[in-house]
């Protein structure tokens, strides 16, 4: 990690922060995809699957016509399509969508290592990103402040979502078929279809999660590309009770506790290494323990949610 | 108390299809729908190889040699196979009470470690002690692991799902922690594994085949949670469970028994496979251990359709697509990866033909 040059013991909450913001994007994005979808009722426990292949979606693209914007396009319809598919082997009845989610999992990963396999080797163009340290002349603060546009589109989904939600006729529509499939049907609307447009575009965000560590950070395509941030992300929509600003919240809190790994190992320490990696799980597990109820439902869940029940 | 909150809310959409005794017409049902969704998806697979420019039916006459057609690629075929009979159970079983549980993986790690520092542990005893208790400590990790998530279920309402989920991480982290440091074996500098249990513990191979004894447990443990599912009173319980919650409560049966001890029991299972990783292939404890056993097992689990006998069948089918990867990538020039593809689609299309059941012979039929 370059943010230690020359900072010595200060290079480390440095570090912790450029890293907790480059790392947090995807999970960010991940996470806000997995909450839109959940909203509607269903959980798409698939989503490693969709990063990965719209990393590799995204890589390919870039590679192929030189555009790191037009590679992040083919990772948001890449993880489309693999919602598309979710929703509709879900909308079949008496299909279980975990197992589903389980099964596009491994089908996505699949899929993409295999077509991924001839871009391995060759570099693309990388997305460009805001240098916001150049009111800095020290090279690790600027390259500690130079963060993607990508982040800054997760934020204002966020916002976007947070408001959404609660303040649109789409956002109503959305939490009914969460929360009451027979509600929704008495008013009218089609459930499925609610549900298949929510899947498609949590499938989307996820495949620009991808998009984002196959051009931004780490900034390659490799089959070890993704360290389970599409998982995780289901963690972390619980974690953040499915409400889209904790979504942001948790995503730095998760990235931080990524980057903490690294960012000691530089000045010397490496015990523990591995544990950093545990904290967000135990974090989850412990927030899951905590507010789990033998008589009553996840306080937040939408009701239709088959992981609430 | 219920564990969950299964009010009227709950639909239809249960992972697990419900089930008759004997050969019945759920029975015969099932497996047309498992060998329809298993042509459907070699279809599709064909098609998509077509599209990528491949002869389909050379790839597949070639997947069938490398998983079947010489005594060598049989071998590797049963060795493929042999963990997968265990990691299935660890789905199978809790999903007998309507738990989906898919800490496989986390529990072959725990298993492996379990096992790994016994044996360590355990230096100076006989050979056969120590090997049988090695095992032991490896089975006893996994159903402790498998088991907590299970205790949590039924004490605080945490969905077994995402517990198992989290587990399965934790028990990476924790993995990857101990054979960095604590537990390292400094004389091995190629990669970071634990200290090496003894020699005298390993199992060496069945008599007259290159295929470890670990096979010949998994078939047996098949067999014996069989037995227990189908022909015990405790395995009626857990159906009566499976099939309805409020029933079981009702009758009075005792469900925090009946939650724990197939969590404890599957998870032991799976540990049992990391345990014979170690004492038959690795003989120490290292990141050889997280390859995807215990998601492939979630994938036999559900094509076995909850059937431990049909387990067996399932996974020397899926240990023969992978034992064929190698020959399909030097012959074709097609990524490793294929495989995966191929098991992903499989997986899709028995979910999918799930919608089927009870649709596809008629009633009548049964006797």
């Amino acid at each position: 990690m370059t943010g230690t040059f020359d900072l010595g013991w200060w290079g480390v909450p440095l570090a912790i922060v450029a890293g907790a913001i480059r790392v947090s994007t995807p999970y960010l994005l991940v996470s806000l995809g997995e909450t839109l979808t959940e909203k509607s009722g269903r959980v798409n426990l698939g989503l490693e699957g969709t990063l990965v292949l719209g990393a590799m979606s995204a890589f390919a693209t870039c590679y192929l016509t030189g555009s790191p914007w037009l590679g992040m396009l083919a990772a948001g319809v890449a993880g489309s399509a693999l919602g598309l598919l979710h929703a509709t082997i879900c909308n079949l009845p008496r299909v279980n969508d975990i197992a589903v989610g389980i099964a596009l999992f491994i089908f996505g990963i699949g899929l993409a290592f295999f077509l991924g396999k001839p871009f391995i080797e060759p570099r693309a163009a990388m997305l460009p990103g805001l240098p916001l340290g150049n009111w800095s002349d020290n090279p690790a603060i600027r390259s500690a402040f130079e963060i993607s546009p990508m982040f800054f589109v997760g934020i204002a989904l966020a916002i976007i979502l947070e408001w959404g939600f609660t303040n649109t006729r789409w956002g109503l529509i959305l939490r009914i078929a969460g929360e009451s499939a027979d509600a929704a049907r008495a008013i009218g609307l089609s459930v499925h279809r609610v549900r298949t447009l929510a899947t498609m575009a949590g499938g989307f965000l996820s495949g620009l999660g991808g998009g984002f560590l196959s051009l931004y950070y780490p900034g390659n395509w490799n089959e070890g590309l993704s360290s389970g941030q599409g998982l995780m992300a289901i963690a972390l929509v619980i974690f953040a009770r499915w409400r889209p600003l904790r979504c942001f919240y948790a995503s730095l809190l998760f990235g931080g506790a990524t980057a903490i790994g690294p960012a000691v190992q530089t000045v010397g320490i490496s015990e523990g290494y591995y544990l950093f990696y545990a904290a967000p799980y135990l974090l989850t597990l412990g927030l899951l323990i905590y507010s789990s109820s033998r008589t009553r439902t996840l306080a937040g869940a939408p009701s239709e949610l088959s992981i609430s029940r | 108390m219920p564990a969950t909150a299964q009010g009227p809310a709950s639909r239809d959409a249960q992972p697990w299809p419900r089930r008759e005794r004997g050969f019945s017409t759920d029975t015969l049902e099932s497996l047309l729908l498992s060998l329809i969704a298993m042509a459907a998806a070699g279809l599709l697979f064909g098609v998509f190889l077509a599209a990528q420019g491949h002869d389909a039916l050379a790839v597949y006459r070639t997947l069938y040699l490398g998983a079947f057609g010489t005594r060598f690629s049989i071998e590797s075929t049963l060795t493929q196979a042999a963990p997968l009979l265990l990691t299935a159970l660890c789905t199978l079983i809790p999903a007998r009470v309507g738990l989906l549980v898919i800490g496989g993986e986390g529990a072959v790690v725990l298993g492996g470690l379990g096992a790994a520092l016994a044996g360590v542990a355990l230096g100076g005893a006989s050979e056969v002690v120590g090997t049988v208790l090695t095992i032991a400590a490896g089975a006893l990790a996994g159903g402790l692991w498998i088991g907590a998530a299970g205790a949590l279920k039924h004490f605080r309402g945490v969905n077994e799902t995402i517990s198992t989920l989290l587990l399965n991480y934790i028990a990476i982290a924790l993995l990857n922690h101990l054979v960095s440091g604590p537990i390292r074996d400094f004389s091995q500098t190629l990669k970071a594994q634990s200290w090496s249990i003894p020699k005298g513990f390993m199992i060496g191979n069945i008599p007259g085949l290159s295929v470890h004894w670990g096979l010949l447990i998994g078939l047996v443990v098949c067999a014996a949670l069989h037995l227990l599912v189908r022909h015990t009173t405790f395995g009626f319980a857990m159906d009566i469970l499976g099939g309805n919650r409020r029933a079981a409560q009702m009758t009075g049966l005792p469900i925090g028994r009946l939650i724990l001890i197939p969590c404890f029991l599957g998870g032991a299972a799976a540990g049992l496979a990391g345990a014979i990783e170690i004492v038959a292939v690795h003989g120490a404890a290292s990141e050889s251990l997280v390859v995807g056993l215990g998601y492939a097992g979630i994938l036999v689990a559900f094509l076995a359709r909850q059937n431990a006998l049909a387990v067996v069948l399932v996974a020397l089918v899926l240990g023969g697509i992978s034992a064929s990867g190698g020959l399909l990538q030097r012959r074709f020039d097609i990524p490793h990866a294929a495989t995966t593809v191929l098991q992903g689609l499989i997986f899709l299309c028995v979910l999918a033909s799930g919608t089927f059941r009870g649709r596809l012979l008629p009633r009548r039929w049964a006797a």
